[in-house]
């Protein structure tokens, strides 16, 4: 994959805005792939985990249109994992934040199918609330 | 003890400055309140409704029983040097000061379509009807606002757990005025939670009054019929009669 | 651990009182019998199942604090003497963990916290929020195995540990790697324990709500290790992974065609088992499938 990249101002203020967001250094991170290696979610995904925090660290703010972020289940195996001691549960947060903070929702909550509302366990509706809606 | 004319003049002056309009040399005290960015001066006593319609202003919404329990009157104002962002029914608020105010018609809310007969008593039927009740984030909001002193949140978090009796009794004086449904960070409608709650309440939780059911049965089975026709066919002096000397709890 | 009675602040969370009844009522069944009472925390309030994860946010943690809050106040009123809080439901434990663990660290945050709720007392961070299996830990070894009553001998039980107990670190209650806290137990009532690497993979969570199909991808992952290492039941802690290693198995079929059902248990229907509690305490009516010598 060839690129050319020109890293501009914009570029530096989305790696700032992410990194205060997120409270990591995210340009600690060493590319080792550890965490692609362990997320159990990574075969739905169309970036690894360390592609996504490789385009963080570049800037492109295109990562927020990557499904990766939507598939993160939050179980911090990578977050124990990361030899740089980084938590990429909390970058992922971060850039989902990003989107859902403009009141725009992943899901929408009246397509979901009214059997599976009164079957699934509340937590699960909860937690996809806060994780999938602004 | 007042004669009855008495009492009906002294209910008549205490409404004449809505009904007749007020001499402004009779005011003593005087307030201040901006009704839409304009600043108007209003006699100190009145409630934010007739204060407004003193300074004008007609209502042909935003107004109902102007007793406190239609929820038509919904208000929002907030009072000169102060950050808070306060609520309450214009009918039932007296002015202040350098307060800033605005009415609000109604709060724009869905009501879902549902049958209760074929719900099951559990609180998944809130999820069902409204998913959105899950993204409560407890930061009791509803209750800061609501008008009655209900404690909305709570009842909100009874919907999520299945606690229909303590929805039902919480949110029993709800007059559904929608300043919660406002101000809800989470976008959820808190009244109409509420209103399915009572009524799947009302259907499958509360005891059934046996009296009642005995007493149906009775009408039904004609054990009172014969003294009502008597009463139907009784002649007036014989019913004014009656009603003198009927039996009076007070005596 | 004294051998009398305990009382122990206990915050069911909102699934234990709907779908997941089973393990409530299972899971007191068993503390009794243990010495342990677990005290309802009143007035409590949905946590909200998962711990916000950006530096900013602070209105997603003040439905934790207002629980840790309702502890202060047992205390203060004379219910429990005791500022550990008790959970069953993982979810539930690692979200009140992690935010309490940020407030007792963060005083400014703290602050602005408890001037938000300035309806409620002030929270003053002396509230330490544990797990059951925690509680369970601490109890003089033997204590549990002196109870049984029908030891589970010959059952081959996997116990699956789920995320959020195990991670991240300053919240897991055991490895994250290698954990045996709830194999103990299991042991400890006469079950074959079988570990296996998958026990601390994800099952998937919340992505149950909109995307079925990876869930029971990583749900066959799982439960297909334990299967052919020997396992004849799932053991778990979480109503979540409960609902996706249980419920989501139709969706596993539909996938895999040759994936056979297996049980799955809360680890204290087990014990209520183990201790010779009847039917009703085991609360074996929402699962999906339980084998039948369990069932008498």
């Amino acid at each position: 994959m060839a690129n050319r990249l020109m890293i501009s101002t914009g570029n530096e203020e989305f790696l700032e805005r992410i990194s205060e967001m997120s409270g990591q250094i995210i340009t600690l991170c060493e590319q080792c792939g550890v965490c692609s290696g362990s997320c159990p979610m990574v075969s739905e995904m169309d970036i690894t985990p360390s592609q996504m925090m490789r385009m963080v660290q570049l800037g492109q703010s295109e990562v927020l249109r990557a499904k990766t972020i939507w598939l993160c289940a939050s179980c911090f195996t990578c977050t124990v994992r990361c030899p740089r001691g980084l938590d990429l549960s909390k970058v992922a947060e971060a850039l989902r934040q990003v989107i859902l903070r403009q009141a725009v929702d992943h899901i929408d909550i009246k397509a979901l199918p009214r059997d599976e509302l009164v079957e699934l366990p509340q937590i699960a509706l909860v937690a996809g609330m806060r994780k999938f809606t602004g | 003890m007042k004669t009855e004319e008495s009492i009906m003049q002294r209910i008549a002056d205490a409404a004449k400055s809505v009904t007749r309009g007020v001499d402004a040399k009779d005011i003593e005290h005087w307030v201040t309140i901006y009704i839409m960015g304009r600043a108007y001066k209003v006699p100190a006593d009145l409630t934010i409704l007739t204060a407004m319609e003193y300074a004008g202003y007609r209502f042909v919404r935003g107004v109902g029983c102007r007793q406190g329990f239609c929820g038509a009157c919904s208000t929002v104002y907030r009072k000169e040097g102060e950050y808070k962002l306060q609520t309450g029914m214009a009918c039932q608020t007296r002015v202040e000061d350098g307060m800033y105010l605005v009415q609000i018609p109604f709060a724009p809310a869905e009501k879902a379509a549902y049958d209760i007969s074929k719900e099951s008593y559990d609180a998944s039927v809130f999820l069902k009807f409204y998913p959105e009740v899950a993204r409560c984030v407890s930061c009791n909001t509803c209750t800061k606002s609501c008008p009655q002193d209900l404690e909305v949140m709570d009842y909100v978090q009874a919907a999520i757990r299945g606690d229909f009796q303590s929805l039902a009794e919480g949110s029993f004086d709800c007059i559904q005025c929608g300043l919660c449904a406002m101000r809800c960070p989470a976008d959820i409608v808190q009244y109409n939670v509420a209103q399915l709650g009572r009524r799947m309440y009302g259907r499958y939780g509360m005891p059934v009054p046996k009296h009642l059911i005995t007493r149906l049965q009775e009408i039904e089975a004609g054990k009172f019929r014969a003294r009502m026709d008597q009463l139907v066919a009784a002649p007036r002096e014989q019913l004014e009669k009656l009603y003198a000397s009927r039996v009076r709890e007070a005596d | 651990m004294e051998p009398d009675i305990h009382k122990f602040p206990y915050y069911p969370g909102c699934t234990l009182k709907t779908t997941a009844r089973n393990f409530e009522v299972s899971a007191l069944a068993c503390a009794k019998k243990l010495g342990i009472e677990l005290v309802e925390l009143p007035r409590w309030n949905c946590c909200g199942t998962v711990f916000s994860l950006t530096d900013d946010d602070l209105i997603h943690h003040v439905a934790a604090v207002r629980n840790l809050i309702r502890v202060q106040e047992m205390n203060r009123d004379g219910m429990v003497e005791e500022n550990r809080l008790v959970t069953l439901c993982s979810m539930c434990f690692n979200t009140l963990k992690r935010v309490n663990l940020l407030v007792k660290e963060n005083p400014e945050n703290l602050e602005k916290i408890n001037n938000f709720m300035y309806l409620e007392d002030d929270y003053e961070g002396n509230v330490e929020v544990i797990h059951f299996l925690e509680l369970l830990r601490e109890l003089d070894p033997g204590a549990i195995s002196q109870r049984v009553e029908r030891p589970l001998t010959g059952l081959r039980v996997a116990p699956y540990y789920g995320c959020l107990m195990l991670r991240p670190r300053e919240v897991g209650i055991d490895d994250p790697e290698d954990p045996t806290i709830q194999g103990a137990i299991l042991a400890a009532v006469g079950a074959e324990v079988i570990y296996n690497s998958y026990m601390k993979v994800c099952c998937g969570s919340y992505q149950t709500v909109n995307d079925k199909s990876a869930v029971a991808r990583l749900v066959y992952d799982i439960l297909s290790h334990a299967q052919a290492d020997g396992a004849q039941a799932i053991v778990t802690s979480c109503p979540l992974c409960a609902y996706n290693l249980d419920s989501r198995q139709k969706e596993v079929r539909e996938i895999y065609p040759d994936f056979e059902q297996i049980p799955v248990f809360y680890f204290t229907q087990l014990m209520a088992v183990a201790f010779g509690f009847g039917a009703d305490l085991c609360g074996f009516d929402p699962n999906q499938l339980v084998p039948e010598h369990l069932l008498k």
